[in-house]
């Protein structure tokens, strides 16, 4: 069965510290995060907020470990990622990241089972555990009647929902949000934040969302703002 | 199980672009199936060829006639079972297009030297005592309609005039893979005209063939034969049959070499055309490859996904090709009459079909599935909306 039960982490989720990230583009490098230090506790609830290119989606990837940062330390789940090679990082990601897209990333042959199913390839649990798991999740995010339904047969609010059953179920130490709510109208919006509020609040999920929306930032814990790549406050 | 689930509903995500790469594969095999037929088709005679079997012709050219009484001195060599004289007759069955091998030959001992040509006794025995008569293969018999007793009038073109033969036997072959396009009659009939039409040209043979006793003496045979008629007027060349066909075919290697490359060509060809498919594929899934990634698989996984695809695409073109090609190539074998005396898909064939369908597959996945396997997180994250 899914490990739903709320686990609170002994240590901060995530320390982030004089973390920096530069791009090159052109020739030129482009700073984008400067000496960013911050910690995340387990089981906060945490919004990044800022204009376009701030850093705040570019912070999310590094703690996400899609990205690699240029300099600084960064503990997510008392590992520091920075060590870790490309195939230590995918592992890693597997077993403590949950992905939350704007845009859902579903694929699309797969059905809302399949893609929930997806993670758990990775886990070499049997095909009847997976299964099992599968179906629970579904139940938490309200889709146990649309298993067999393909992406292109969902609403956005119902793939966004696939997408968060499939974030959970590997139970991951964190969940990552990029903009969550932004392909979505307002009811299916505020959905899918009662949902990743409930993930927190009844099963101590650790989630670090970024929005630019205030209303949903509302239902964070703690909210960064981030300006021209400086946390501000 | 999961993955082969996603790799065919991948490969059936654009229905119109895999039914067309799928039937252009299924072309480009078929094709690649029928030219290296057509090859094989070439080395019939070679490839049927006994290791018993020798073949003496004037060393100076095919052409060139050797006298017919060499046939005794032949015979009186060690180690030499048997010796049959053959005349290639080339003459034209109403139609120049009409081709089909004539010989005349030395009826007993040239067919007991082919045993692969089934005759019913009756139907020898009604030969042997017809002069006139002919034996004709099954293959023959059926593509122009001969029965027996049937009249088939020749114009000759190396021995001029017109000629007259009865069919008297049909043979079949031991093996599908036995000429039965050939018509064979009786030397003596050739020769005792001849005398008549044109005296000089009378008692020539236009090659011995020579069986041995022991195969493992077929080259000490061959020389003591050449040796036998060093130095006298007309010098003979003596080659085992399988030698005597191979050089026959590369009197014609450049049309062998041609098809073998065209056949080839086609191959590559459906190889850029799949490689471009995958490409398609892969530059459309960036987003996807990336998401895959994010959550925690690996390039393999990924590449995987990619070769499956283009091994499910290139496999289903292919196995519709090879099973196309039997009756396309019964068709066409048909269509060509007793041009190509064998016209047989071999089983050799058809896994070079599977071969190449194979290289098409992994060849046109390579660098996509390296694009996949390397593609960065984040940039293809972007690639969404």
């Amino acid at each position: 069965m899914l490990a739903l039960q709320p686990d609170m982490p002994q240590f901060p989720a995530v320390v982030i510290r004089h973390l920096t990230k530069s791009y090159r583009r052109g020739g030129q490098v482009v700073s984008v995060l400067e000496n960013i230090s911050f910690d995340i506790d387990a089981g906060d609830f945490v919004a990044l907020m800022g204009p376009s290119g701030s850093g705040k989606s570019t912070l999310l990837n590094l703690i996400a470990g899609i990205d690699r940062p240029d300099s600084g330390e960064l503990r997510v789940a008392d590992v520091d990622i920075m060590l870790l090679d490309e195939a230590g990082l995918a592992d890693w990601r597997a077993r403590n990241v949950g992905f939350i897209f704007q845009f859902y990333n579903l694929m699309p042959v797969l059905t809302a089972l399949e893609n929930v199913e997806l993670p758990l390839l990775l886990t070499g649990l049997p095909s009847r555990d997976r299964r099992e798991r599968v179906e629970v999740a579904l139940g938490m995010v309200g889709l146990s009647d649309r298993m067999t339904h393909y992406p292109s047969e969902l609403s956005g609010g119902q793939q966004q929902r696939v997408a968060i059953a499939r974030a959970i179920i590997t139970d991951p130490t964190i969940l990552v949000a990029d903009e969550p709510t932004g392909d979505l109208d307002r009811a299916s919006a505020d959905d899918i934040l009662a949902l990743m509020a409930r993930l927190n609040d009844e099963l101590g999920k650790t989630i670090i969302m970024v929005t630019h929306d205030p209303h949903a930032a509302e239902r964070a814990h703690h909210i960064r703002h981030l300006e021209k790549g400086v946390l501000t406050d | 199980m999961y993955l082969l689930k996603l790799i065919l509903r991948n490969a059936l995500r654009h229905k119109l672009r895999t039914l067309l790469t799928v039937l252009g594969l299924l072309v480009a095999i078929l094709s690649f199936g029928l030219l290296q037929t057509v090859v094989d088709a070439w080395y019939t005679g070679a490839n049927s060829a006994a290791p018993d079997r020798l073949v003496t012709r004037s060393a100076v050219s095919l052409v060139v006639p050797l006298p017919v009484h060499y046939r005794d001195k032949i015979r009186a060599i060690d180690g030499v079972r048997s010796v049959a004289s053959a005349n290639w007759f080339a003459g034209v069955y109403q139609e120049p297009k009409n081709f089909f091998p004539q010989f005349a030959i030395d009826p007993v001992t040239y067919l007991t030297m082919y045993p692969e040509y089934r005759i019913h006794p009756d139907q020898l025995r009604d030969f042997m005592r017809d002069r006139k008569g002919a034996v004709i293969g099954r293959k023959l018999a059926d593509t122009y309609g001969f029965k027996l007793g049937d009249v088939v009038p020749l114009k000759g073109t190396i021995f001029a005039g017109n000629w007259e033969f009865v069919v008297r036997a049909i043979y079949e072959g031991a093996t599908p893979k036995t000429d039965t396009s050939q018509f064979f009659f009786h030397w003596e009939y050739l020769n005792e005209t001849v005398r008549t039409r044109a005296p000089q040209r009378a008692n020539q043979v236009g090659v011995f063939v020579v069986q041995v006793s022991d195969v493992s003496r077929a080259a000490e045979i061959s020389a003591t034969i050449d040796a036998q008629f060093r130095n006298s007027p007309a010098e003979t060349l003596t080659e085992t049959e399988k030698a005597f066909q191979i050089g026959f075919i590369k009197q014609t290697e450049a049309i062998v070499i041609a098809i073998r490359i065209v056949s080839f060509v086609v191959i590559f060809i459906i190889l850029a055309v799949m490689a471009n498919t995958m490409a398609m594929t892969a530059r459309e899934r960036i987003a996807e490859h990336a998401t895959l990634k994010a959550l925690g698989f690996g390039p393999g996984f990924l590449g995987g996904l990619i070769f499956g695809e283009s091994l499910a695409i290139a496999f289903a073109g292919s196995a519709l090709g090879v099973l196309l090609t039997f009756p396309v190539a019964e068709w066409f074998g048909a269509k060509m009459g007793t041009l190509f005396p064998v016209f047989e898909v071999s089983g050799d064939t058809v896994w070079l079909q599977f071969a190449c369908a194979l290289v098409v597959g992994v060849a046109a996945a390579v660098v996509p599935a390296r694009r996949a396997a390397q593609v960065r997180i984040v940039e293809g994250l972007r690639a969404v909306g």
